[in-house]
């Protein structure tokens, strides 16, 4: 023990260092900060840790060589001791780093952390959850294989729209004119060098803004922020009721590290890597590419905007965010910082978080996406057959064989993209029926083409029986007064 | 320094200091630059594209699309198979040939054929193109991307080695209009 403290004094007379890291640890909070609310910035910094660790571990195996990364990566899963639960770790904590972030930022915005002279930590914050994202992203595209292939395709799809640089900006994101060898060698880079840097920064500069402006105070409904008087005021606060940092509030970032990382762990342990999918062979098109969870709101909103709000959205929306975010503290840096006197801001937080949460569920279910195998998968119920005529069943085949089932349920199975079939016949008469399945519209094909006037008679008899027991089927009242 | 004091042999020295680190920065930033922009400025005219061999047109027979592979023209050692590209071959009638990108119009999935109903079905996002390629239905806001093709001999060619996206050069090339759509 003695020897210890000798080599650390030899040290610290040499870098001189423990007397300011003593007084950075030391450093007076206003005493309601040692709060479990405050625990999730440190929480992140935790996490970045471990992702770095692992990152490392994961680098020793993995190659960042097109043609052989989806191998290294199943070489680390089933070979390398522990190296299933080092590629798990490193996945799981890319999860909880992007959600505590977020946590975090939710705090912070509802706290009013923003507010004057909070501004710049809150500019690197915003900074920082872009970076994140961004790790996030280029993490997916690490993990080469075919959701990792298709991604790219859509983020260089997405690039190309950009006016005038839309082209070059492809080129440059893929590093050639495939997504090939070169496209993951760049985003190694991207991954593990240029974006990481970056955070560090970042982060450094996040953490200096903590200590020199010190940590947001507890806010309380009525207590103003001005310009004028601020300072001055929480430095009042920290003299009245103020703690020292370590070793006084410390104590609930140290416990919630622990859980975060043990949480982390069992989610290795227990839920395993991910994956990889499928190797990413171009010629292999047997595949319905997904982003993961993070991005699964993007994928919907990507699905659902009408076509030619497309590439302004996806050009102009991410800018404005951003925009809005970095302005944020300027526009709004004065005034109540409790959420209690501030319901707008509640509310957006409300909006956002409902907005995200059902537009992610969707993503989860991808209703948009045809079901390709339906046709072949899933049989007609035999209910729909029972009691049928030749010519009725007969439709029944045209349905299967000319892939309707893709996009049409019938008995909850089948793709979700047109509406389901059980009871069409209440809502078309055969005149509309055959109009939709010849002519198309409202998002479906036209099948005029592809159908023979037999198949398509057949096809809209068979139509006509899907309709529940005891409610007649839609009948056009014209006809009926006319021809009797 | 105000402009009516002599020059100092240090400011003289600080200046000559800052004009060869200004050359240093232009010697070695000059080349970073072409580095880093290389995929866009490499020695290359007009583009990526080069004629690409598919196989026999025998194996394309008269009035039906299929599956067809190549490997793209501009290759480097680190591709592996992913210097393999997919298309759709549909010909027509013996002699004009429809030479379709796997990648949707709208965001690059790959799109599947379906022969029974005759449509392109794309996985991802729902959208739906008929057998000449037009668009059906979906969020795709125009038809597949089409290569162009040339027949030598008994081989079919197209000029392939660029993905194709919206953006691309493969994108300001016509795409027949379905008559019945």
């Amino acid at each position: 023990m003695r020897l210890i403290e000798r080599v650390g004094r030899w040290f610290d007379a040499r870098v001189q260092l423990a007397n300011t890291a003593k007084g950075v640890l030391s450093h007076p909070v206003p005493r309601q900060t040692a709060s479990w609310f405050y625990v999730f910035g440190s929480a992140a910094l935790i996490v970045f840790v471990l992702q770095i660790v692992t990152g490392i571990l994961l680098a020793l195996i993995y190659v960042p060589s097109a043609g052989e990364a989806w191998g290294t990566l199943h070489n680390l899963n089933q070979h390398v001791s522990a190296g299933w639960f080092i590629r798990a770790l490193h996945g799981w904590g890319s999860n909880f780093m992007v959600a505590i972030v977020l946590i975090h930022m939710v705090q912070v915005f509802l706290f009013g952390a923003y507010k004057y002279p909070r501004e710049l930590t809150w500019i690197a914050g915003v900074l920082l959850l872009l970076l994140t994202l961004g790790m996030a992203f280029t993490g997916q595209v690490l993990r080469f294989d075919q959701d990792a292939y298709w991604g790219l395709g859509i983020g260089a799809s997405i690039s190309s729209r950009v006016p005038f640089i839309g082209h070059a900006v492809v080129d440059l994101l893929l590093g050639g004119p495939i997504i090939a060898g070169a496209t993951l060698s760049r985003f190694f880079a991207f991954h593990v060098f240029v974006v990481p840097g970056l955070l560090i920064a970042f982060v450094a500069l996040h953490l200096l803004l903590v200590i020199k402006v010190g940590i947001n105070e507890w806010p309380m409904p009525g207590r103003i922020v001005r310009r004028e008087t601020y300072v001055a005021k929480y430095h009042e606060l920290l003299k009245r009721d103020g703690i020292p940092y370590f070793p006084a509030a410390i104590w609930e970032d140290v416990i919630f590290a622990g859980v975060v990382l043990l949480s982390i762990a069992a989610c290795a342990v227990v839920l395993g890597p991910f994956g990889p999918g499928g190797q990413p062979d171009p010629t292999i098109i047997q595949t319905a590419p997904k982003p993961d969870f993070f991005f699964w709101w993007l994928y919907t909103v990507l699905s659902y905007l009408p076509p030619a709000a497309e590439t302004p959205f996806l050009l102009i929306a991410p800018a404005v965010g951003i925009a809005f975010l970095i302005a944020l503290p300027f526009f709004a840096g004065e005034g109540e910082k409790s959420w209690k006197r501030r319901p707008i801001a509640v509310l957006v937080v409300l909006l956002v978080a409902v907005g995200w949460g059902a537009l992610t569920s969707l993503g989860a279910h991808t209703p948009w996406s045809p079901a390709m195998d339906a046709w072949s998968g899933e049989p007609v119920p035999a209910k729909y057959l029972e009691g049928r005529t030749a010519l009725e069943r007969h439709g029944a085949l045209v349905l299967q064989l000319k892939q309707c089932r893709n996009c049409h349920a019938l008995g909850e199975t089948g793709g979700k993209r047109g509406p389901p079939l059980d009871e069409v016949a209440v809502r078309l008469t055969q005149d509309q029926l055959i109009r939709q399945v010849v002519q198309g519209g409202g998002n479906m094909p036209a099948y005029g083409k592809n159908l023979s006037p037999a198949e398509t008679t057949a096809l809209v008899a068979f139509l006509e029986t899907l309709h529940p027991a005891g409610q007649a089927p839609a009948w056009n009242a014209s006809q009926r007064a006319t021809l009797p | 320094m105000s402009s009516t004091e002599r020059p100092t042999r240090r400011g003289i020295f600080i200046t000559i200091g800052a004009i060869l680190n200004a050359a240093a920065t232009l010697a070695i930033g000059i080349p970073v630059l072409r580095y880093l922009f290389s995929p866009k400025i490499r020695e290359r005219r007009p583009g990526y594209d080069s004629w690409v061999p598919l196989g026999p047109v025998s194996s394309f027979p008269t009035g039906e699309t299929r599956f067809a592979t190549f490997r793209n023209p501009v290759e480097s050692p680190s591709d592996g198979e992913t210097a393999k590209v997919s298309c759709w071959v549909r010909n027509i009638d013996g002699r004009q040939f429809q030479i379709f990108a796997i990648n949707c119009a709208h965001l690059g999935c790959p799109v599947r054929w379906f022969p029974q109903s005759n449509l392109f079905m794309c996985p991802c996002h729902g959208g739906a193109y008929y057998a000449d390629g037009s668009r059906a239905s979906g969020p795709p806001e125009r038809g597949l991307f089409e290569y162009r093709y040339k027949v030598e001999g008994d081989t079919l060619f197209i000029e392939a080695g660029e993905m194709p996206t919206p953006g691309g050069a493969l994108a300001t090339l016509s795409v027949r209009r379905s008559s019945c759509a």
